[in-house]
């Protein structure tokens, strides 16, 4: 068993790499210019931010449609502290890395503290709890002096390029992964599949929905410190509850409970409206269109709850190469 | 006298929001779900109520042209988009429903452009004055035709055979469609209603506000929503009773807190709502059973 994990750590650890280095080659030779380097951050950020709520909505099975909230917090957070220790004159990285941290954490308090009251709802209020918080905390920084209200927040350092947002993405994705695969991330889909029936088997049911949410708030802070440090400037009206709505139809869209299936996702509507320029004033249209339809003929997204794996393409193809070879020995026979 | 000009705008704002707020609390009783789109529908039912009346006609046409297009719109959605739903988990009838209202948005964005229209005055403003109130005459309007509307709509749910076939049905569909009630006719004309009386809160609106815009449902939706929980969602008097007193709350605080922090407060409401009582002023608490 641990030799198996091994190298499938190996293949995967393997890909990513060769992943990067691809994307490297094709930025050093120009393929991929400027612009198309910007919309690849934009995935990354919708990576993180997508697959934090997919753990609230596909693992938890909670609907929150406050994201954006929690995206809010951790942009402000991380950008007025990196702002705040700029005298230092840390090395960007450390600066990223040390905001990112700040913001994410910052969010997480914030996202726990929403979580208390909101918990002890469930369904269609939880919904509407989150909503209701995210609203607040867009009207509270619209209105703040130090995120400088309407304005908009200027002079945030541009940090982030798709080198280390791609790094970060990959971390991200690696920490959800494990919590997922842990005793606590079993604990957290016991409660999605049957709340009653978790409790009764000695599940602490507050504690892991709280994780849970308190987790998916912390990197979506994460994600929103990137934005920030990737636009040098805010806009508290960014964070509305249409982008609640657009990060819910990745998760939706990806599979509800698929983190491979939320890559796939982010990919997908973030590039595509891009790609098709005169398309991207439809974009709204197109994406809800695409969510009703989805919804009525395919709920459980494109993945579904199944996770997309190297190892597995590995293990199907040879299956596959197995078979054609059984079927030529009997034809032989 | 500051007090009681407020109050009397409080009851302008909470009557359109009583009258949306109805519209969501009849479809969450009957069908369970959070029509999102209903904030949608009410700004549907304000452009064509604003297209008839710049085709000029006569004020009752305006009225009885935007609630019959509406309630069809009603029907409509919730045939294409929630009927094919009703046995699947809640999660995606709810997804479905902010879908929903996201496509009709867009779709008005697509169609009408995001520059909001001047509504034609249909209504001339001439304020009546006693003692040293004014009141416009729109308020009363306003004021009176919700207030018909909720009259009408209350002995219609009581007293005629339609009515009690909605009430059976959101008290338990399988035992309704056993006793002979046609089940989907009954949601059908639930949506009908609603949204007939979403598209009469668009047209009070776009009257008072006196401009149109795609993203004007937004906000009232939302905060009709918010009345209909205060109240007890799935409660029609509670609806009246929410949709007043978040009327009366969001004009207090635009006059002497400050119109900044009114959505704040509003939304702080829900939350408090939520937290303390979910079920609302009017609710009543059951217990789950496993």
């Amino acid at each position: 068993m641990k030799n198996k994990n091994k190298k499938s750590y190996l293949i995967n650890g393997l890909a990513l790499v060769l992943l990067f280095i691809l994307l490297n080659v094709l930025i050093k030779n120009n393929v991929i210019s400027r612009y198309y380097q910007g919309i690849m951050v934009f995935v990354f950020i919708n990576v993180i931010v997508a697959s934090s709520l997919n753990l609230t909505i596909g693992f938890l099975g909670q609907l929150a449609l406050g994201h954006a909230g929690f995206m809010a917090i951790g942009a402000y957070g991380s950008a007025l502290f990196s702002m705040y220790i700029k005298e230092m004159a840390l090395p960007p990285t450390a600066l990223l890395i040390t905001s990112l941290l700040v913001g994410g954490l910052l969010t997480g308090i914030i996202g726990y503290l929403i979580g208390l009251p909101a918990l002890r709802l469930r369904g269609d209020y939880l919904a509407i709890i989150t909503l209701g918080f995210g609203e607040i905390i867009r009207v509270i920084i619209n209105n703040l002096k130090i995120t400088r209200g309407a304005h908009g927040l200027t002079g945030i350092d541009k940090l982030v390029n798709v080198t280390n947002s791609f790094w970060i993405a990959v971390v991200v994705i690696v920490i959800l992964y494990a919590i997922i695969n842990s005793r606590h991330g079993r604990a957290i889909m016991s409660i999605r599949e049957d709340e009653i029936a978790a409790e009764a088997v000695g599940i602490n049911t507050v504690k892991y929905k709280s994780m849970g949410f308190t987790i998916s708030a912390f990197f979506a802070g994460i994600g929103g410190g990137l934005f920030a440090h990737y636009m040098a400037y805010l806009d508290p009206n960014t964070f509305n509850f249409m982008k609640s709505v657009e990060i819910v139809t990745i998760v939706v869209l990806g599979g509800m409970g698929s983190l491979t299936g939320t890559i796939i996702a982010s990919v997908v509507l973030t590039a595509l409206p891009e790609m098709l320029r005169g398309f991207a004033e439809y974009r709204l249209l197109v994406y809800s269109f695409v969510l009703i339809i989805m919804m009525i003929f395919r709920p459980q997204g494109i993945l579904g709850r199944k996770e997309f794996s190297i190892n597995g393409l590995i293990k199907h193809s040879k299956n596959i190469i197995k078979k054609t070879g059984d079927n030529a020995e009997g034809g032989e026979l | 006298m500051l007090l009681i000009q407020q109050l009397i705008n409080g009851l302008q704002v909470g009557s359109i929001y009583a009258v949306i707020a109805l519209g969501y609390t009849m479809v969450y009783g009957i069908i369970k779900l959070i029509n999102f789109a209903h904030g949608e529908v009410m700004m549907m039912g304000a452009y064509f109520a604003f297209l008839a009346a710049v085709a000029g006609m006569p004020i009752w046409a305006v009225f009885l042209i935007s609630m019959v297009l509406s309630a069809i719109l009603g029907m409509v959605i919730e045939r294409v988009a929630y009927k094919p739903l009703r046995s699947a988990p809640r999660i995606s009838s709810l997804i479905t429903a902010i879908a929903m209202s996201l496509f009709l948005q867009n779709l008005a964005l697509f169609i009408f452009k995001a520059d909001p229209k001047v509504m034609p005055t249909i209504i001339k403003n001439n304020p009546v004055t006693i003692g040293s109130l004014q009141i416009s005459n729109i308020t009363i309007i306003t004021f009176l035709v919700s207030v018909v509307f909720m009259v009408i709509l209350t002995i219609f749910i009581s007293k005629t055979k339609s009515g009690k076939a909605m009430r059976a049905v959101s008290q338990d569909t399988e035992a309704a469609m056993l006793m002979g009630i046609n089940v989907n006719s009954t949601i059908s004309l639930t949506f009908a209603i609603g949204s007939a009386l979403a598209a009469l809160g668009g047209i009070l609106y776009a009257i008072a506000y006196t401009q149109v815009m795609p993203t004007m449902g937004l906000l009232p939706g939302l905060k009709a929503f918010v009345a209909a929980v205060l109240g007890g969602i799935g409660i029609i008097p509670g609806a009246m009773i929410g949709g007043f007193i978040l009327g009366f709350i969001e004009t207090l605080t635009k006059a002497y807190i400050s119109s900044r922090w009114a959505d704040a407060i509003v939304f702080g409401i829900l939350i408090v709502v939520l937290s303390v009582k979910p079920t609302g002023i009017l609710g009543k608490n059951i217990r789950e059973k496993v």
